[in-house]
């Protein structure tokens, strides 16, 4: 790694504004933080005097925990500020919010909100970089550093990797952040779930293979990651039943064995067990579920540390 | 009051002419070379383009109601800048412009400002609300050009014919804002590849199609006159070049954005190019240049939908649809158009001011003795630059803030009466 490596006030929109060696050097740092995650002590005093505010317009405690700890762990301060979309719709504008909050001396944003380019509007009204937790359908691009850092330590390399992302494609912020992130640095993804859960022009716009059968899928598959099945999609008509999408494409011990053995079972959570996924193989030795959360801590305490200041 | 104008390079009979043409009054009395006449004002215009004034069949001027968003005052002040001499305002006012009365507002304020003419265009459903017909026959006798319920688009098809026929026993013709709710939900953008890689809902372009092939169907066995408002997708195109071609009596307008831009300006989550129809591909734009260059297309319309700032500058999802038009139709179309040899100036000229006259039977969209003088000149070498700072309408959600175009327009003369003058 370039021991001067920086991202010093940098956005993190999604990951098409980094590249490949720049990718790389951000998981290389997340092994250091995890490795600090290990000590009895899990604190560095490097961005003390920093505040840090979480701003989640969108509820998701865990993501929201998670960037808490990272930034406790490197000694800044948190403050966070919670709203509903429709509260922001109705009261203060998001604009309005952003000013007033950085009139507070605020240092670095990190935003999750169900619209997609609102990371975007935090910068343009704070100056002050911004990462994004988290934007509509559109990027969660920590999530997608998170997944990328689990395979990486597996694997050693994300080069030439078969990956198998298995579910409700066209909400998943998740996936796009991740084939443009697995792409980049070489790995072949395939994207699977009903045509009525896909959407359109994905191999044209991020290169990826698309198919609606699991099995084809699965096949030499590496790594696996099923994605949560959410029942409201139900109510929108796009698929008859939890039980009838369960049957094509949940990911079981069964199905598990069209891809690679000990291939690696990931999964973003919240999982709807028995949905998408089966008891049997989320608690599996193939799963690594549990360690893209731990891994989660240290690549936004990787990624805190590069954007306000720290050099590698 | 007489304006003579000395030296200008003429659009007429599509071809250009020198020639000096002397106003009278409202009207123009002679097109000759060497004219001497102690006129009140003398114009030289060596060098320009003098051409018919422009018509706009799609405009929003938000008064009554929004007028924090435009009025009749800005928005025809901005018109003129922008070389309209006639704009037809939409009803979707609040209150609706559904009865007589707020036609006659709209008409009367309008006129005592007398800086372009305005007409307007009726609801086709009380309130827009898709359930019962409007007065239509009453705002015919307020002076209405039209009907539609543009901003809304009426999804019983049962109504919509019912609103056809009455229409057509009233010779009104019926203009279509075509959107199907249900396919369009809650989309932002349209659909394809920059929606998918935004993540933003998407309108799909059958969200169009479905309703401009009903209404087509309607038109057919209502034998009314269907106007089919900003098009914006090739399969469009192709069903209204098929209905023309079958002598089922369609017209159509495409909007100066739909024609300059496509979805990948949409990749920065800019609001100022969110609009309804939404930007399409790159495919369906090439198709609409094909539409209006083989006469599919009869006119460019602005579609002028002023908003505010503080609506605008907003997460995308929350932002309302609508770009403003007027003052950069002319000298965006020419720039990005014309310059790139995309169409002819004489086109551009046809598909903004003559056709549309004709469509609202204006004695206008001609320099020719006895015809209204509503005039533009023009300097296609000289520039005008777009920022909030230049921009006269209320709002300034324009697609071309930043750009300097070239075309500027000098002067507007509506009525024989210079209603804008670039150096005054």
């Amino acid at each position: 790694m370039n021991n001067n490596f920086s991202l010093l006030g940098r956005n993190l929109y999604d990951l098409d504004d980094f590249t490949e060696e720049e990718i790389i050097n951000i998981l290389e740092v997340s092994k250091v933080m995890k490795e600090i995650n290990s000590r009895e002590y899990k604190k560095l005093p490097t961005l003390k005097g920093k505040t840090i505010c979480t701003l989640f317009v969108e509820n998701s405690t865990r993501t929201r925990m998670s960037f808490e700890l990272a930034a406790n762990r490197l000694s800044a301060d948190v403050v966070t500020f919670e709203a509903t979309t429709s509260s922001l719709q109705k009261g203060e504008s998001l604009q309005d919010t952003v000013t007033t909050l950085n009139a507070m001396g605020i240092d670095l944003y990190v935003i999750r909100h169900s619209c997609a380019g609102s990371p975007q509007i935090v910068n343009k009204h704070s100056g002050k970089p911004v990462m994004n937790a988290g934007d509509g359908r559109h990027a969660h691009p920590t999530q997608a550093l998170l997944d990328m850092y689990s395979i990486y330590e597996k694997t050693g390399t994300i080069k030439g990797m078969k990956i198998a992302i298995v579910g409700d494609i066209v909400n998943s912020r998740v996936v796009r952040s991740n084939l443009i992130g697995m792409i980049k640095l070489g790995a072949e993804v395939t994207v699977c779930g009903p045509r009525t859960l896909v959407p359109s022009h994905l191999e044209e716009v991020y290169g990826c293979k698309v198919t609606y059968d699991l099995k084809t899928a699965l096949k030499d598959a590496d790594a696996v990651m099923g994605l949560r099945m959410q029942l409201e999609r139900q109510t929108e008509g796009l698929f008859p039943s939890l039980e009838e999408y369960s049957k094509h494409y949940v990911l079981s011990k069964q199905t598990i064995k069209w891809a690679k053995k000990d291939a690696l079972v990931m999964h973003p959570g919240p999982m709807n067990r028995g949905v998408e996924i089966l008891p049997e193989l989320a608690d599996s030795s193939q799963s690594i579920i549990l360690e893209q959360v731990s891994n989660g801590v240290a690549v936004r305490m990787a990624l805190l540390f590069l954007i306000l200041g720290g050099r590698f | 009051m007489k304006i003579l104008i000395k030296n200008a390079n003429a659009y007429i009979n599509e071809t250009w002419v020198d020639t000096d043409v002397l106003i009278d009054n409202n009207k123009i009395a002679r097109v000759e070379k060497n004219i001497k006449d102690d006129a009140d004002k003398i114009i030289d215009a060596t060098g320009k383009k003098l051409i018919p004034g422009f018509v706009d069949l799609h405009c929003h001027l938000r008064d009554p109601g929004q007028t924090y968003k435009e009025d009749i005052h800005t928005g025809t002040k901005a018109a003129a800048k922008g070389g309209y001499t006639t704009i037809c305002a939409m009803p979707n006012t609040e209150p609706t412009i559904d009865n007589i009365g707020e036609v006659e507002y709209v008409q009367r304020k309008a006129n005592d400002l007398g800086l372009c003419k305005v007409k307007v265009i009726g609801a086709s459903s009380k309130k827009l609300e898709g359930k019962e017909i409007a007065e239509i026959a009453t705002m015919k006798e307020g002076g209405i050009v039209a009907v539609s319920d543009d901003g809304a688009c009426v999804q019983n098809a049962k109504l919509q014919s019912n609103i056809m026929l009455y229409a057509q026993n009233f010779d009104i013709p019926v203009i279509v804002h075509a959107e199907d709710y249900n396919m369009a939900g809650k989309g932002q953008i349209a659909g394809g590849k920059v929606a998918t890689k935004l993540g933003l809902a998407g309108i799909p372009a059958l969200a169009e199609e479905i309703i401009i092939a009903r209404d087509i169907m309607l038109a057919e066995s209502t034998k009314c006159h269907l106007h089919i408002a900003h098009l914006s997708t090739a399969n469009s195109v192709d069903m209204i070049r098929i209905a023309k071609k079958e002598g089922i009596k369609v017209t159509t307008e495409v909007t100066p954005h739909h024609l300059i831009f496509n979805e990948e300006r949409l990749v920065s989550f800019d609001t100022n190019f969110k609009c309804k129809p939404a930007i399409r591909s790159e495919k369906d734009r090439q198709a609409l240049i094909q539409g209006l260059i083989d006469g599919t297309i009869d006119m460019i319309a602005t579609d002028h939908a002023p908003h505010a700032d503080f609506e605008k500058d907003k997460e995308f999802d929350f932002a309302p649809f609508g770009v403003i038009g007027f003052e950069t139709a002319f000298a965006g179309l020419y720039t990005h158009l014309v310059m790139k040899n995309l169409i002819s100036l004489e086109l551009l000229i046809d598909k903004l001011s003559v056709s549309p006259a004709n469509w609202l039977k204006l004695n206008a969209g001609a320099i020719e003795v006895g015809r209204c003088a509503d005039l533009v000149i023009t300097d296609l070498n000289k520039t005008i630059d777009i920022n909030k700072n230049t921009i006269l309408s209320k709002s300034k959600n324009s697609p071309f803030l930043g750009e300097t175009l070239y075309g500027k327009i000098d002067i507007t003369i509506c009525e024989g009466k210079i209603t804008y003058n670039a150096d005054e």
